[in-house]
Formats: C-alpha cells, structure tokens, sequence
C-alpha cells in the first residue's frame, strides 16, 4: 500500500489553485507577483514620460486609492466613510445575487439532471435565456423592478444562474451508477441518497459554476451601477470620468480588480476544501 | 409458491425457483434462462461460468436491484422485492462503489443507522468491522489513497458492518493482483467464520471457486441454466498451499474446468444469442 505517491509533473496553473509545497510555492509566488510589479514599474515609467491625463503613473493611482479607501483612524478599522456607502452596497448586491443564483440553480439543477422528461422541455428556454446578454436586460428590469438594489441584485441573479444550472444538471448525470445501487444496497433514505451521494457527487462541477457566476456577477453588478445608481464602485467610477476625477476613476478600476481577485481567490480556497477527495481520487494511487 | 416450496426451503437461506431474464428491445437478449437453486443458511455457495453467462444480470436479479421477468427470490421465505435488509453486496469494482469523498471509517459509518445506535455503538461496530479486515488504524485515511485490494476490504467492511445475512459477491478479486487475491480469498473465510456469514460468490475463476466453497454451481453460456452442482467436501480450514494440492481439489477443479470447456465451445460461435 502506498499513501499518495509521487506526484505527477506540475503544471502551473494560472490563479490561486497552484498546490506544492516550500521552494517551489516561493518560487510560484515570486514569479506570479514579480511579473504584475514588473508591469507597475513599465507603467509608471511609460506614464511619466508621456504624461497623458488619461494614464497617471500607478504611484499617485495608489495613493489616491489609499486616500479615498483608508484613514489613520482604528475607530472605523482604517476605512474611510466611503466603503460604507460604496463599497459595501456593491458587494452587497454582488453577494446577494450571485448567492441567490447558486441556491436556485443548484436546486434547479438537481431536479432537471434526476428527471430527463422535465430537462427536455426546460432545456430549450434555458439555452435562449442564458444566451441573452443581460446587459440587454436592463430596460426591462428597470421598468419592472425600478432603480434600486431589487432590479441589480436580480439582474445579477438573472445573469449568473445559467453557469450553476447547467453545471448542476451535468454534475448530477454524472453521478455513477454504482453508487445509486450502493445506496439501494443499504436501504439509503432519500434524503441521505441526495445529500450523501448525489450533492456530493455533483460538487466539482458545482463549484465550477459557481466560479464562472462569481466572475460574471461582478461585472453585471459594475454594469448595472454604471447604467443606474446613486451610490456603489460601478456608479462611482462612471461618474469620475464624467467629471475628469479621473485618479477616482484609476482608482476605482483598481479596487474592482482586487475585489474580483480576493473574492475568487476565497471561492477558490473552499472549494480546494470541499472537494480535496476530487483531486485525490483523480490523481488516485492503486 | 406453493406449501411444499416453503416446506423445502426450511434451512436455506436463499432459494431461487424459475429465475429468468430477458432484456427487451430491440437486441432482445434472453441472459437467464431458468435458474433453480438454494443457499443453505450458513454455507459458502460459488458460481462459476463462462464468460458471458449472465452472472451480473443474475445478481441484480437475486439482491433486488433488478426484476427478473421470471420466477422468484426469496430471503427466508419472504419473496425478494426491492433490496431485501438482510443482504448487502460487495461489487467488483470497489473504486465506483466506495464514496471518494468520505474516509475509509466514514464509508463503513455511511450504512450504520443514525438513530437506532448510539454513537459508541457505531464506533464499536466500524472498528470491529475494519479490524475483521486487517484495517484498523486506516479509519482517517480516503480510499483512493489505499491499493486496490485495501479498498475491495473497506468495501467489505462496510457490508460487515450493515450486519447482514447473507452478502452477495460479484467477481470482488477480480481486478487484484494473484497474492492480494489469495490474501482476501483467506480474509473471506475468516470473515465467514467471525460472522457466522451466508456468502453467495460469483467468479470467474475456477480453482478460486473450489478453494472457498462448500457447494459450486455452475452456469452454462446465456441464457444461463446451472449444468451442475458440486458439493465441496475439502477439509476446513483451508490452506492455499495445503488445499490447493489435495488430490479432491485437483478433481474437482480439472470437472468444473471441463464443464466450463465444454460450456464454450458448444456454441462457440453464436457469442450473443441471437433472439429465438
């Protein structure tokens, strides 16, 4: 019996799932960081020698970031008035939407990958929905639901649903049979077939929709704010550049990237958790 | 089926009467014939055939998994509908059966009641089954981190822990190397011994047939009818040494290997049956 052999050669995957172990995680590290401050210092310096209004050098798109983001005051942790009224609206809508589109596609899901009849007739609306630009979409939601978080957080919802649906519906027909038998062998309840084996079995691609929504969630949250808002990162952004504050604009844009890189990067770190036997049993010793 | 069915079955555990099946369609395929036999409580019952005879179908068919289109199963005289709670299943292929994603000592726990054992009860009854296996201590580690015939004794610990009374067995040394194999073929025994278990085991494999039975039956070719049932009289406890040059064994396995023989050539060219 050998416990987890030697590994096969490493890949490099792009984002944070890279596993390993010492030197060659520094190295990992190094390389990833060294190459995004390699692109900093390229532009700052191609910034300074054309000194474009439109590009100011990253150093005073930082400290504009720093100034309009933190302050020298523990009583409000650091932060600045601002990430109460920008900051966390957006992520609220963005969290509110995205995990309502995980709860209903995944239950969605799981009802049309157990029954083929009811896929059949749902299928077909499903690939025209999911192929509407949501962008397009927001006329609609507008006239139905208004300006407020109601129409952004359900255009979110509306937009990421699809990525967790279809993943579901595949993740669940993937289910091996033997399993379903295994389950009939010892007298499984429902309850236990669904949540033991079916959730289970279906979590890999599960959570691979799930990252697909997280990304595209941020992007319609920025769209709809930009299109209608009165507070939020999107809505902020827009306006500095209609008002030539545009270090505010950098600034903003910044934060949106860091955002989409923390958030994907935490999705990322419970799913290596959850699903840590996928990888084993994949790369599997026998 | 009648009072002088139930009459005979007093004493066997399992008893199969006009077992068939036919898979409909359009490649209508007749895998059983006509099934007739018994499993005397307590006894080791192997199955042997030829490839191809239906033996999988036949399993499905006896553990309730499938319905047969004909005759009847019954566990103790109640007729077989659905996955009967005294049976469990070890398959052959245990990296499909077991759960990935749950420890060896969860994959046991997975079968146990939640509400009629107290928690002590459970963790007794998962050690006492690993330990019945050699794989006590293995209760944290995942199953794919183990050989393949370390998971074929999880697989087998988990249908010890469920605690039935007879456990069905689908070619579960197949795909092991030939010392892992005889190591598990001795674990059964000593398996059966502990647990004062019924075992119906199905196998390709004709010395490992006669090494572990007290009764052999074999199949013909689908649709599969048993050719013959041999009694088993070697001297317990078996040896894989020892038994396996007794001049019974020898016998009774160049009999089976002829019947198999003949079994094959018969129709050697019609593999698939075509529908009558």
């Amino acid at each position: 019996m050998t416990a987890v052999a030697a590994r096969p050669p490493r890949v490099r995957t792009p984002g944070p799932r890279t596993r390993g172990g010492g030197s060659s995680r520094l190295r990992d590290f190094a390389v990833r960081w060294g190459a995004l401050l390699v692109l900093g210092l390229l532009w700052e310096v191609a910034a300074r020698f054309f000194a474009s209004p439109f590009f100011p050098p990253v150093s005073r798109i930082l400290e504009r970031f720093a100034e309009l983001w933190f302050t020298s005051d523990p009583a409000s942790f650091f932060l600045t008035e601002r990430v109460v009224t920008d900051l966390l609206p957006s992520l609220g809508r963005l969290l509110g939407g995205w995990s309502i589109a995980v709860v209903a596609g995944v239950l969605l899901g799981v009802a049309l990958g157990r029954s083929r009849t009811l896929a059949g007739y749902v299928e077909p609306i499903i690939h025209f929905a999911r192929a509407i630009p949501p962008p397009a979409l927001i006329p609609i939601f507008f006239i139905l639901l208004g300006i407020g978080d109601e129409m952004k957080i359900s255009l979110i919802a509306f937009a990421v649903v699809w990525a967790v649906l279809l993943n579901t519906i595949d993740g669940v027909r993937s289910v091996e049979t033997l399993h379903l038998d295994t389950g009939r062998v010892f007298d499984f309840s429902r309850a236990k077939v669904f949540f033991g084996i079916v959730l289970p079995s279906a979590s890999p691609k599960i959570f691979a929709g799930m990252r697909v929504s997280l990304s595209v969630a941020l992007i319609i949250m920025v769209i709809s704010e930009m299109a209608a808002s009165s507070q939020g990162i999107g809505f902020n952004i827009i306006i500095a550049q209609r008002t030539y504050r545009l270090l505010d604009m950098w600034a903003g844009i910044l934060l949106l990237g860091i955002l989409g890189y923390v958030l994907n990067a935490l999705l990322a770190a419970v799913e290596n958790r959850v699903t840590r036997w996928h990888r084993g049993a994949r790369e599997g010793v026998s | 089926m009648t009072d002088t069915a139930t009459e005979q079955s007093r004493g066997d555990l399992l008893t199969i009467e006009g077992l068939g099946h036919v898979y409909e369609g359009r490649n209508r395929f007749e895998a059983i014939g006509r099934l007739d036999f018994t499993v005397p409580e307590g006894s080791f019952v192997s199955i042997v055939g030829p490839s191809g005879c239906g033996k999988t179908t036949m399993l499905r068919c006896l553990s309730g998994l499938m319905r047969p289109t004909r005759g009847t199963v019954r566990l103790h005289g109640d007729e077989v509908h659905g996955v009967p709670r005294d049976l469990a299943i070890v398959f052959q292929d245990y990296s499909r059966s077991l759960f990935p994603w749950r420890t060896v000592g969860g994959n046991v726990a997975f079968v146990l009641p939640r509400r009629s054992m107290s928690p002590e009860e459970r963790r007794a009854r998962i050690e006492e089954s690993l330990d019945a296996v050699g794989l006590a201590g293995s209760a944290d580690k995942y199953p794919w981190q183990l050989s393949g015939g370390m998971q074929q004794r999880v697989a087998i610990a988990r249908a010890l822990a469920y605690r039935p009374r007879i456990m069905l067995m689908d070619e579960p040394f197949a795909s092991v190397d030939a010392q892992t194999r005889a190591e598990l073929e001795d674990l059964m025994l000593s398996v059966r011994d502990r647990f004062d278990m019924t075992i119906l085991f199905v196998t390709h494999d004709i010395d490992e047939s006669v090494y572990l039975a007290d009764r052999v039956l074999v199949l013909s070719k689908s649709p599969s009818t048993i050719v013959a049932s041999i009694d088993v009289d070697l001297p317990r406890p078996r040896d894989q040494v020892a038994t396996r040059e007794d001049e019974d064994f020898v016998r009774l396995r160049s009999e089976i290997a002829r019947m198999i023989r003949d079994q094959s050539t018969k129709r050697a060219p019609a593999a698939v049956p075509p529908a009558a």
